[in-house]
């Protein structure tokens, strides 16, 4: 089975054990080599709707769902390369790789650094002045809200794109939910002000340093956070051709 | 209201911050000589977010001092509908109709980018037949030259030049014909969709397009004729809005903006997305760094995107276009109705009265949809306004966890400060118009 056809069943398999014997029926799937990404989501049944009975019979199916797990050298690619610049320059810096870096990820082709948020402003500044590292385009920051990533609830992603070496990297922060902080990256890239701005709007994350961190999208006496999952979205149930179709929070979800 | 300034024909107040005069309509004189014989020069006005001339709700929050611009900011907002986050209650598939909503002049490329980024978690990129990416590319450079066509219409209507306009909308209607014949719609298409496409080409579409190439080289040269030599344009557009390169980088400026600095990246070049490499184009730049340099730029990548279709409709071989996975791709097969693209009856009819099969498998692909495995990825493409960057995260769930859009709009929007501050207030029109910002795209 293909690499693909692996990663489109949607979960990554669990080591084999009595535990997982209601696993997905997939079982010729190989083991996750190395150690298993992290843990975000755990599905039962068929269907994985959380509302209204399962009768397909297979209500008991348990699949774990994991996020790309970290991987190691080589990377493959131009990634070995910047991974070894940005360690030289922050040991030259008087920094520990391994605590700036906590982990690297590389999935579907695309590099991953997971940046200690103390050091966000620093490692920035490296890959954008380092001549070997050149990453002068910042595309912005990304937020995104995992509540389950318990310890790490908030993160912030940054892709950094180099023109001159024709690279593209991930950075991504993460903070807890019950002190989110992370450094601004402003006074290295000017172009994530409103970016910054963008994520603390919509999910209360605080760039400390930002020059003027006020909402952008939503008014400015909003209260909450949007885009955080515990925000709901909203809306009426609408009635269509004699029948009541509930807010699209409320239907059915499979996921 | 205060009762300091009985003149003023609206009133004004005083506040913390200086006096706050209320203008609606009617004889301006009075209160420009009041504030005439203030001894404070300095007057804040707030442009827009209903002026004609700022193309869309974008308010421009002006500082000037006579008729020079010290500061201007820009108010956005005004047009956030949520997509990212409704975006995260509906299926992939469904995902479509809502991306090609956020910059409504670019729906092609909202639809490509997103597209890409979830066949890239499926793992399906290379799957894509390659009639599909053939037609991508041509919707797409079909709808750059719309978008430019807008971009220079509404830039030479708010300079007053209103033939600019009418040519520009003139030429962009064949543009939105083409659209029409092939998806149905002029606008909002959800014709791209992860694995392909909703549709292919109808009977006739290869005879229309080439048509519309032709009819379409022949108006390109009256913008040059009526304004890049014009004296009048020349001096409202050269050395206005002025960018050079190292500050288009630390902004974050890409598109027209960064090639006016002199810059010749373009992601169709540098990272290539649905066959670009293979396509013969050039990407042209100019190093004046101003809003000329940007227009000539728009007529000049026109002309390479016309050069792009008729590649496009020559190598167009008969093929499917929607990718081969039936776990994956949208069983319904589609039709042209009189009002657009919708089911077709004789698909339903087989599947409802012939196959049940075929009946499950749509049912559960049009609720349920299709699982997306865990991680999360960006992809880019080079819109007509610069990168359009989408972050896609997955949670393994037949929705979108999270997707994330990097709009040029909203990143370019930026440089307005820029641009702006140190000129005449008439010019920062003139500089807005160059960084051709579409309020739906910058609000989401």
């Amino acid at each position: 089975m293909s690499d693909a056809d692996n990663r489109r069943n949607g979960s990554t398999q669990e080591p084999a054990g009595p535990e997982n014997q209601l696993e997905d029926s997939a079982g010729a799937l190989p083991a996750s080599v190395g150690s298993p990404g992290e843990v975000i989501a755990e599905r039962r049944g068929m269907f994985g709707a959380n509302n209204g009975g399962d009768t397909s019979g297979y209500g008991g199916v348990r699949r774990t769902v994991r996020m790309p797990a970290a991987a190691s050298r080589p990377y493959g690619g131009y990634f070995d390369e910047v991974a070894d610049e940005l360690e030289g320059a922050l040991e030259e810096q008087g920094l520990d790789p391994a605590a700036v870096v906590e982990r690297t990820v590389i999935d579907r082709g695309e590099a991953t650094f997971h940046i200690a948020r103390e050091h966000i402003l620093q490692v920035a500044r490296t890959l954008r002045d380092d001549p070997a590292l050149r990453f002068e385009l910042c595309t912005g920051v990304s937020g995104v809200h995992l509540p389950t990533d318990t310890g790490r609830e908030l993160h912030a992603v940054y892709h950094m794109r180099s023109i001159t070496h024709g690279r593209l990297i991930r950075l991504e922060v993460s903070a807890p939910d019950a002190d989110p902080h992370i450094p601004s990256i402003v006074s290295v890239y000017p172009t994530n002000d409103w970016h910054e701005r963008e994520v603390y709007d919509f999910f209360g994350l605080v760039f400390d340093g930002h020059p003027a961190l006020t909402r952008i999208m939503m008014p400015d006496d909003w209260q909450g956070f949007p885009q955080r999952k515990d925000y709901p979205l909203g809306g009426i149930p609408v009635e269509y051709k004699g029948a009541q179709i509930p807010a699209p929070d409320q239907r059915r979800s499979y996921s | 209201m205060s009762t300091s300034h009985p003149t003023a024909p609206a009133g004004a107040r005083e506040t913390t911050e200086g006096t706050v005069y209320t203008l609606s309509g009617g004889d301006w004189d009075a209160t420009a000589e009041q504030i005439a014989r203030s001894d404070d020069e300095r007057i804040i006005v707030n442009m827009g977010p209903q002026h004609p001339s700022t193309h869309g709700v974008l308010r421009l929050i002006l500082e000037i001092d006579g008729e020079t611009v010290t500061e201007a900011r820009c108010g956005i907002g005004y047009l956030h509908t949520g997509i990212e986050k409704n975006l995260e209650y509906r299926t992939w598939t469904q995902g479509t109709t809502f991306v090609t909503r956020m910059d409504y002049l670019t729906p092609f490329f909202n639809e490509t980018a997103y597209c890409l980024g979830v066949e890239k978690l499926l793992g399906i990129t290379d799957d894509i037949p390659d009639r599909a990416n053939v037609i991508r590319v041509l919707m797409m450079e079909i709808n750059r030259i719309s978008s430019h066509l807008v971009a220079i219409a509404t830039g030479g209507m708010e300079l007053g030049a209103t033939t600019v306009m009418i040519y520009g909308f003139r030429d962009r209607e064949l543009c939105l014909d083409a659209f029409e014949l092939i998806t149905g719609l002029r606008m909002n298409h959800a014709y791209i969709r992860p694995g392909g496409l909703a549709q292919d080409l109808p009977p006739g579409a290869v005879d229309h397009l080439r048509g519309f190439v032709k009819t379409m080289r022949k108006n390109l040269v009256e913008y040059d004729q009526l304004c890049s030599g014009n004296p009048v344009f020349k001096a409202r557009l050269e050395g206005i809005g002025y960018l050079d390169l190292a500050g288009c980088l630390a902004l974050g400026a890409t598109g027209p903006v960064l090639r006016s600095a002199g810059h010749p990246h373009d992601l169709r070049k540098t990272d290539p997305y649905c066959g670009y490499e293979t396509y013969d184009f050039e990407v042209p730049t100019t190093d004046t760094c101003d809003s000329y340099g940007r227009f000539l730029l728009r007529v000049e990548e026109m002309r390479q995107s016309l050069r792009i279709i008729e590649q496009c409709l020559d190598r167009l071989e008969p093929g499917p276009v929607m990718v081969a996975d039936k776990k994956i791709a949208w069983p319904a097969q589609l039709a042209l109705g009189p009002d657009g693209l919708g089911n077709s009856l004789e698909h339903i009819r087989t599947i409802m009265g012939t196959s049940m099969e075929a009946l499950i498998h749509h049912f559960k692909l049009v609720t349920e949809g299709f699982r997306v495995p865990a991680g999360q990825t960006y992809t880019a493409v080079e819109s007509p306004k610069g990168e359009l960057g989408v972050h896609v995260v997955s949670d393994g769930g037949t929705r979108p966890y999270r997707v994330h859009f990097r709009d040029p709009s909203f990143t370019n929007l930026q440089a307005v400060a820029a641009m702006c501050e140190g000129g005449m207030v008439a010019d920062v029109i003139v500089a807005v118009a160059s960084i051709d910002p579409v309020m739906g795209g910058v609000d989401r």
